[in-house]
């Protein structure tokens, strides 16, 4: 789950790190009553769930009302890598007398938590990373030990940030920490950590990404889920605990698994076809599951033939055939279905299938038969 | 022989008694694995079909001198379980579990490695393990593995796991060990710990290995294969034509900052000397190739 930064700044701000006072707008007139509270100068920051904000014209400085709106204005609706801002954050200018770089995220390969600290701020630290590594300080963090004061003092100094960056940095970088593992976060990214001409170290952008797996601990994350960014194919299928991913072709592809449902969207490009979507209905789908995803399916118009690919091991075949029946009398399935059917209780299903085959449903032995059947049904 | 379980291995169900762990207890008890009892925190001392229900592993490691545990829990309560199983005495611990956190997975990995380095843990969000003809610990339908070897299969995904299996049964090709080590951030066991073992194992002649985008355990993999394998490896990576920055499905599966493609993976794997098929009937077709001239 990806928080917008003025949700990351809030999440930071419970932690006790200092944030810059803002609101949040939706409207050019909102935005202009949010900068009248705030006093001006304020940055007016468009909040969407991808990076390069600044270069795309959606981080503008106003030193007044006047240009508060006329920034809004321009910001708001603009288009940002295919994300429509919809919302903008007014914050309280900050002065800046330096820039930095922080952040935890879990190291996959070292398979302990890694910290990252720069003081080459305010850039891409994949830039950083590429022409000047040994700018960036790194720790590795034991789970089970945590970040202790001492290692966490070590690795500030190993950053070489000026001296009177130090100690603020230090007591960011702890309280970080903490964010990063109380809340369940896959990323916790400051860039730019800021010091301010007075000395004072400071928080002035914020990305932060959650473990969508953690929302049993964390019930406040409902409200992230909500402003997940997603096209109304993926809203739907979400709404019925989906997973999907929305694609440009016209196969609607419906699998059980992460790894085959990718694998039938890749099998469908290899025989000349294009998929509309990646979807997995996961492990131990039932009818309920199964009619689901075939009426999200259905209602994406660019979808003019649909693959079932199900290898059952948790998901059970007769239960994966009465709910392809079942969607198809609930639902008028516009598409012709083509089924491939293998794994746990497979003949029991196939048997259901069997008397229901017609020229809307077809039933396919293999995983690549199926996908050109599909693709033939197509043209 | 097989790597990690086999037909000795005696086992415990974590979560026997819901709905998920009887199904698959009972399944895998038909295909032949020694189950042999369940924990309940509440329902110690009852029975379950015909099964001895212990309040905690290490009860029912001393009654049954079980070495595995297979963990049917919910996620939020996967790290108790894991955790409870290593201090209970197992030295094989198998988590089905998907949707398990991931700094409980980073957590529970290196207290392992740290206090209970003997103790392998497969998962979580992974089918489990099988051992053709021997026995199946986790979701994979027994069926579509043929027993006997030569071929060893470690994979990522659960359902390509399935499906190498299947394409393997297909061509009449036999399998040592099938581990499925899931497809999460931090995997108990990963490709090179597979790898190593079926390497060392005499009757696994060939392995097969089925990856999928994100992480670098792939290219990890390639490079273990490179310097200590001398058994030919065929692979397939799932995700080759998967949008970056779009997480597909996997907690795992992300191509991000133009890192973890499978073209990458792919690339990897051939200069390590492996075969690599653009689809798992393809991997199956390459892996026959070698079997046939074995």
């Amino acid at each position: 789950m990806d928080l917008f930064e003025y949700q990351g700044k809030q999440f930071f701000a419970e932690y006790g790190m200092p944030i810059s006072p803002g609101k949040i707008a939706f409207t050019v007139e909102e935005a202009v009553s949010a900068a009248e509270e705030l006093g001006a100068p304020v940055m007016v920051k468009a909040q969407v769930h991808t990076g390069g904000r600044g270069k795309a014209g959606g981080v503008k400085f106003a030193p007044d009302l006047e240009a508060v709106r006329e920034h809004a204005t321009n910001i708001l609706g603009l288009d940002i890598k295919g994300h429509i801002v919809g919302r903008v954050w007014i914050e309280k200018a900050s002065d800046i007398a330096d820039e930095y770089y922080a952040s935890f995220t879990l190291d996959r390969s070292a398979k302990k938590h890694l910290g990252m600290l720069s003081k080459e701020g305010g850039v891409e630290i994949e830039a950083v990373a590429e022409t000047n590594p040994e700018a960036i300080a790194k720790i590795w963090i034991d789970p089970v030990d945590g970040l202790t004061k001492e290692a966490c003092k070590e690795w500030v100094a190993a950053a070489s940030l000026p001296s009177e960056a130090e100690e603020g940095t230090f007591d960011i970088l702890m309280k970080l920490y903490k964010a990063y593992t109380e809340g369940d976060a896959d990323l916790v990214e400051i860039n730019p950590l800021i010091l301010t001409p007075e000395g004072k170290v400071h928080v002035l952008d914020a990305k932060v990404t959650l473990d969508g797996n953690s929302q049993f601990r964390h019930e406040d994350y409902t409200q992230y889920d909500e402003t997940q960014t997603r096209d109304e194919r993926e809203t739907a299928a979400h709404a019925k605990g989906l997973q999907y991913v929305g694609l440009e072709g016209n196969v609607g592809v419906i699998a059980n698994g992460a790894g085959l449902a990718m694998s039938t969207v890749d099998v469908i490009n290899q025989v000349g076809g294009t998929p509309a979507n990646f979807l997995d209905i996961g492990g131990g789908a039932n009818a309920d599951v199964m009619a689901g995803a075939l009426e999200v399916i259905n209602n994406d118009p660019n979808v003019k033939a649909i693959f079932i690919n199900i290898f059952g091991g948790i998901t059970r075949g007769e239960e994966v055939a009465t709910g392809i029946l079942e969607a198809m009398q609930r639902v008028q399935i516009t598409s012709p279905i083509v089924i491939r059917l293998d794994g746990t209780n497979a003949d029991e299903g196939r048997e259901i299938l069997e008397p229901n085959l017609s020229d809307k449903l077809l039933m396919e032995p293999t995983m690549l038969g199926a996908a050109r059947k599909a693709v033939e049904l197509v043209s | 022989m097989s790597i990690f379980a086999d037909e000795n291995t005696k086992v415990i169900y974590q979560g026997l008694t819901g709905s998920q762990g009887s199904y698959y207890g009972r399944l895998n008890r038909d295909y032949g694995t020694q189950v042999v009892a369940g924990t309940h925190p509440k329902k110690g001392g009852t029975e379950f079909e015909g099964l001895p229900i212990y309040s905690n592993v290490a009860e029912a490691v001393e009654s049954t001198g079980a070495t595995a545990s297979c963990i049917f829990i919910p996620a939020a309560g996967v790290k108790d379980a894991v955790i409870e199983a290593a201090e209970g005495g197992v030295t094989f611990i198998v988590a089905i579990t998907e949707g398990v956190p991931a700094h409980d997975e980073a957590f529970f990995f290196n207290h392992l490695k740290r206090d209970f380095p003997d103790v392998r843990l497969l998962g979580p969000n992974c089918p489990g393990i099988i051992s053709p003809g021997k026995c199946n610990i986790g979701i994979t339908a027994g069926h579509i593995a043929k027993s006997g070897g030569p071929v060893g299969i470690v994979s990522r995904s659960g359902t390509l796991t399935y499906q190498a299996l299947y394409e393997l049964k297909q061509k009449d090709i036999g399998v040592t060990t099938c581990v499925g080590i899931g497809g999460d951030p931090v995997p108990g066991t990963s490709f090179i710990d597979c790898l190593q073992a079926f390497e060392e194992d005499p009757e696994t002649k060939a392995v097969m290995m089925i990856g999928e985008i994100g992480g670098s355990a792939e290219e990890e993999a390639a490079d273990f294969i490179k310097e200590n394998m001398s058994k030919p490896v065929t692979s397939y990576i799932a995700g080759v034509t998967a949008p970056p920055g779009k997480k597909m499905g996997h907690a795992g599966a992300i191509v991000s900052g133009g890192k973890g493609t499978a073209q990458a993976k792919m690339e990897a794997l051939e200069s390590a000397g492996v075969k690599v098929g653009q689809n798992p009937t393809e991997a199956g077709e390459l892996m026959a190739e070698i079997v046939a001239s074995f």
